[in-house]
C-alpha cells in the first residue's frame, strides 16, 4: 500500500505535467490539472494509511 | 540591480540568519528539556552542513534565471529541469550572483531545521546531518531552481501563458514547502516517540519544557523573515527597493493575523489561548507571508496570516490524532501546510497586470509539484538513508534523552533530569 501511494503521487504529477505540455485547449487543460491533484490525494490519503501502526502492533 | 538594490539586499541578509536562530529556539523549547541541548547542537550543526553542500553543488543545481540548464524539448517548448553551473561557487564573482548565492545558503539551513523540529527526541544526530546533506545538495537546490533558478515552473508564463509562471518571492514553496514536506516524510520514517501513542492509538500530550523559550523565539524569527522575504524578493522577484517597506508590513501583518487566529481558535475549543500553538500560528503566518509579500495589498497580507493561523490547530489535531504522525516542533502543521497556503494565496489575492488569470493555475502546478514530486522524493532518499546509516536512536537513547546519550551532558546540569515518564 505504502508503494501504491508513493506511485500514485509521481502519477498525479506526471498527469498535471502532460496536462500542460499535450492539452493546448485550456477547458480541457484544467480538467485534467484538477484530476491530477485528485490522483496526488488519493495518493496522499494511501500513503498516510500505510503508515499507521497497524492494531496487532500496539500492544 | 541598482547599488540602492544592493546595498538594501546586503542589510536584508545580515538579519535574515535571525530566522534560522528562531526556529532554532522555537524547537527547542518544545521539546522535552533533557533534549534541550541536542536540539540546539543539531540546529547549529545543521546550518553548517546546509551551507557547505549548498557551496559544494547546491547552487550548481539551482542555477540563476538565464543561467545553464539541463533543458528538454516538450511539445515544441523548452523544459528546464535543473541548474548545470559549475561547482564550488566558481564564477560566482560579482555582487549579485553572490547576493543570491548568501541567500541560498541562508535558505537551505533554513529548510534543513524544519525537519529537525518534527524529529526532535528520537532523531540521531548523525542522521539529522546526513538528511539535511541530501537536502542542501539535491531537494532544496532542484525546487529552486524551479521557483527561482528559471525552472520550468518559472517558464509557466512564458511557455503555456499562466500568468507570470510560478511566483514566490520569499519562499513559501522552495524554502518551507519543501522542508515541511520532508519532516512529513522523516516523520514517517523514524515513527513516533516511546510512549506517544497508546496500545489504542490514543495520543499522548507531552509538553514542551519551556514556552518563554519558543514565544521568544517567535520574536527573533520575525526579525529574520523581514530580511529574508525582502532579499528574496530583491533577488528573485526583481522588485524595486521602494516595495520593500511594503513587504515588512504584509510580513508583519500575515504573522499578527495568523497568531490572533491561532489564540482565537484555541481559546474557544480549549477554554484558554494555548502558547504553543498560538506560536506555531504566529510561524505559519510568516511561512505564509512568504509568498505573496511582495504582490499583495496589507488588507490581502492580514488575510492570508488569519487563514494560516486558523489552519495550525487543525492541522496539529489531525496529525496528531488521526493521522498518528507525531511532530512535537508542529513542522509539518506550520512550514507544509503553510508553505502550501502562501504558494496558493498568490493566485488568490496576487495584484497582476491583465492577463495574468492563468496565475492561479501556475501556483496550483508548483503545489502538485511539491506534493506529487517532492514528497516522494524526500521519503525515498531518506528511506534509503535509513537503510544506510539507521535514523532513530536507539531506546535506551530515547528514554535517558539524547543530551546524555548523545552528547555527554545536559542542557541544564544544576536541574533534576527526568527519566521517560511516558513509558
Amino acid at each position: 500500500m505504502k508503494a501504491a501511494g508513493f506511485l500514485l503521487l509521481l502519477s498525479g504529477w506526471a498527469l498535471v505535467v502532460a496536462a500542460l505540455t499535450l492539452l493546448p485547449a485550456a477547458g480541457t487543460r484544467v480538467i485534467f490539472l484538477l484530476a491530477g491533484l485528485g490522483v496526488e490525494l488519493l495518493g496522499l490519503v494511501l500513503a498516510f494509511r500505510s503508515h499507521l501502526t497497524p492494531k496487532e502492533d500496539r500492544a | 540591480m541598482t547599488e540602492t538594490g544592493i546595498a538594501l539586499a546586503i542589510a536584508c541578509l545580515l538579519i535574515a540568519p535571525l530566522a534560522g536562530a528562531g526556529l532554532a529556539v522555537i524547537n527547542t523549547g518544545l521539546g522535552r528539556g533533557r533534549n534541550a541541548a541536542h536540539s540546539m547542537m543539531a540546529a547549529l550543526c545543521v546550518v553548517s552542513v546546509a551551507a557547505g553542500m549548498y557551496f559544494i553543488c547546491g547552487r550548481a543545481f539551482q542555477g540563476f534565471s538565464g543561467g545553464h540548464g539541463f533543458v528538454i524539448l516538450a511539445g515544441g517548448k523548452p523544459w528546464d529541469w535543473m541548474g548545470a553551473e559549475p561547482w564550488f561557487f566558481r564564477g560566482v564573482t560579482t555582487a549579485e550572483p553572490l547576493l543570491a548565492a548568501w541567500f541560498g545558503m541562508i535558505a537551505a539551513g533554513l529548510a534543513g531545521l524544519i525537519p529537525v523540529g518534527a524529529g526532535a527526541e528520537r532523531w540521531r544526530l548523525g542522521a539529522i546531518l546526513a538528511s539535511t546533506a541530501l537536502l542542501a545538495a539535491v531537494t532544496f537546490p532542484l525546487f529552486a531552481h524551479w521557483a527561482w533558478g528559471g525552472g520550468f515552473l518559472t517558464q509557466l508564463g512564458v511557455n503555456y501563458g499562466l500568468g507570470r509562471g510560478y511566483l514566490d518571492a520569499g519562499g513559501s514553496g522552495p524554502i518551507h514547502a519543501v522542508g515541511g514536506i520532508t519532516a512529513l516524510a522523516v516523520t514517517w520514517i523514524i515513527g513516533a516517540r516511546r510512549g506517544k501513542y497508546s496500545s489504542e492509538g490514543m495520543p499522548m500530550a507531552i509538553p514542551g519544557h519551556n514556552a518563554v523559550l519558543v514565544l521568544s523565539g517567535c520574536m527573533l524569527a520575525f526579525a529574520g523573515w523581514l530580511g529574508l522575504n525582502a532579499a528574496g524578493a530583491l533577488l528573485f522577484a526583481h522588485v524595486e527597493p521602494g516595495r520593500v517597506p511594503l513587504i515588512a508590513v504584509n510580513t508583519l501583518l500575515a504573522a499578527s493575523g495568523a497568531a490572533l487566529a491561532s489564540a482565537l481558535i484555541t481559546k474557544i475549543r480549549f477554554t484558554k489561548p494555548d502558547a504553543s500553538l498560538t506560536a506555531n500560528g504566529w510561524v505559519a503566518g510568516l511561512v505564509a507571508s512568504s509568498a505573496g509579500c511582495a504582490f499583495i495589498a496589507p488588507a490581502e497580507a492580514l488575510i492570508v496570516g488569519l487563514v494560516a493561523g486558523a489552519l495550525v490547530p487543525f492541522a496539529v489535531e489531525l496529525l496528531d490524532l488521526r493521522l498518528e504522525v507525531d511532530d512535537p516542533g508542529g513542522a509539518i502543521s506550520v512550514h507544509a501546510v503553510g508553505g502550501i497556503w502562501g504558494m496558493l494565496a498568490v493566485g488568490i489575492f496576487g495584484r497582476f497586470e491583465a492577463g495574468d488569470a492563468g496565475q492561479m493555475l501556475a501556483q496550483t502546478v508548483a503545489v502538485a509539484t511539491i506534493v506529487g514530486f517532492v514528497l516522494p522524493l524526500a521519503y525515498g532518499l531518506n528511506r534509503a538513508l535509513d537503510r544506510v546509516i539507521g535514523q532513530r536512536v536507539r531506546v535506551d537513547g530515547e528514554v535517558q534523552g539524547m543530551d546524555l546519550y548523545e552528547l555527554g551532558a545536559g542542557a541544564y546540569p544544576e536541574f533534576t533530569t527526568h527519566t521517560d515518564d511516558y513509558r
